[in-house]
């Protein structure tokens, strides 16, 4: 899942300042599974931003909440469609990708994230999450018994661990275990440890971030043609 | 009574509510400052609660729970701590003094000790003045009635 935290809210008010109709948008994918931006945390920031500008002597200014089910689908935006044109600003509690899909959506208005998009992550325990996934679009963590060295190597190491690894633990933070030697234990518990005496050739990052921003397409499930976005 | 304190407190039903109830028969005076609202446990307290009170214009929480340890649902008072913690950074954020909202822990037998949290909050709350949200004394007691039948109406499981 995508994982993001929320905005502080003096920051969310001052850049909402040349509005009076604000709509907050939450998204119940998900940054409600990440206690983000779903309809609680919609409330919870709508009620901060409403007391936090009536402080300011701005207590005219209409903040409204209201949450899809998923903000990087248009199917889903339809149902938020009736309600914007009530509005001057949008001010989305989705990650980056709803923000820009609402941005597609509605050319005309101005859109303000309220959260900081952080990373393709798992609940690690509760409230705690953690990055696993950098998207780089050439997965290898079949080569690597299932840990991926691109996001739990801090160095994005491909051939073993750097002098930085002490007791398990990576340089970089005493709590962050070292990617290489979970690797390693794993690799060790799966049989599999021979397949590290050959080097690794370097990484083709020419399928990540890099480009352009990327596309995927399945012709097959184009129905009404080729889409026209860009 | 305009220039009086407002202040909302959550009681949980096992103890702190309980303990108001002693307060009364056992004659103690405390402010009438205080409006209390029953949650089942402490553990039920959202942060969104917290906020609407302070939104309607309430001068000061309270949210009182049983003694740690004691919980009748094992955890929710400690929940409820984490929670109250999250709201007060809200409130720093939003502008409004973290001291207008506290939590406390006590037992159903301690009535005095309720009578001295209502006292010690009013004392608190006197001080640091009336909260700058407060639009009229009528609409927040009208804001609170709204919250406890929001309360109420989910108490009876119904969507609010």
């Amino acid at each position: 899942m995508i994982v993001a935290d929320r905005k502080k809210i003096p920051e969310i008010r001052d850049m909402i300042k040349n509005h009076r109709r604000v709509l907050l948008v939450g998204c119940g994918t998900c940054v409600t599974v990440c206690l983000a931006g779903g309809e609680r945390e919609a409330g919870i920031i709508g009620s901060a931003l409403r007391m936090a500008l009536r402080l300011q002597n701005r207590g005219d200014v209409v903040v409204d909440e209201c949450t899809i089910e998923r903000q990087c689908e248009d199917a889903f935006i339809d149902l938020l469609a009736p309600r914007v044109s009530d509005y001057d600003a949008i001010c989305s509690l989705g990650c980056g990708a709803g923000v820009q899909a609402l941005a597609e959506r509605f050319p005309k208005m101005p859109l303000y994230p309220g959260l900081n998009t952080q990373f393709m992550g798992i609940l690690e325990s509760q409230g705690v999450w953690t990055e696993k996934c950098s998207g780089c679009g050439n997965c290898r963590l079949g080569e690597f018994a299932g840990i991926c060295p691109i996001t739990r190597c801090a160095k994005r190491l491909f051939n073993g661990p750097c002098g930085g690894s002490r007791d398990g633990k990576c340089e970089v933070h005493p709590d962050l275990g070292c990617g290489w030697q979970l690797i390693y234990d794993r690799a060790v518990n799966l049989g599999i440890l021979g397949r590290f005496e050959r080097i690794v050739p370097p990484h083709d990052w020419s399928t990540g971030l890099d480009g352009a921003p990327r596309k995927v397409v399945r012709e097959d499930q184009c129905i009404a043609g080729l889409c026209s976005r860009t | 009574m305009n220039d009086e304190p407002v202040i909302l407190a959550f009681c949980c039903h096992y103890c702190a509510y309980a303990a108001a109830d002693l307060a009364g028969s056992m004659r103690l005076q405390y402010p009438g400052n205080v409006r209390v609202l029953r949650l089942p446990c402490t553990g039920k307290l959202e942060v969104n609660f917290v906020l609407a009170a302070f939104e309607r214009g309430v001068d000061g929480v309270i949210v009182a729970g049983c003694l740690e340890g004691g919980c009748h649902y094992l955890e929710g008072n400690l929940r409820a701590r984490r929670r109250v913690e999250r709201a007060r950074q809200l409130l720093v954020e939003i502008g409004l003094e973290p001291e207008r909202l506290e939590m406390f822990n006590l037992s159903s037998a301690e009535g005095t000790r309720f009578a001295e949290i209502a006292t010690t909050m009013v004392e608190r709350v006197k001080r640091l003045g009336r909260s700058p949200l407060r639009p009229d004394t009528k609409r927040t007691e009208h804001g609170i009635q709204e919250i406890g039948r929001q309360a109420e109406a989910m108490l009876a499981g119904e969507k609010r």
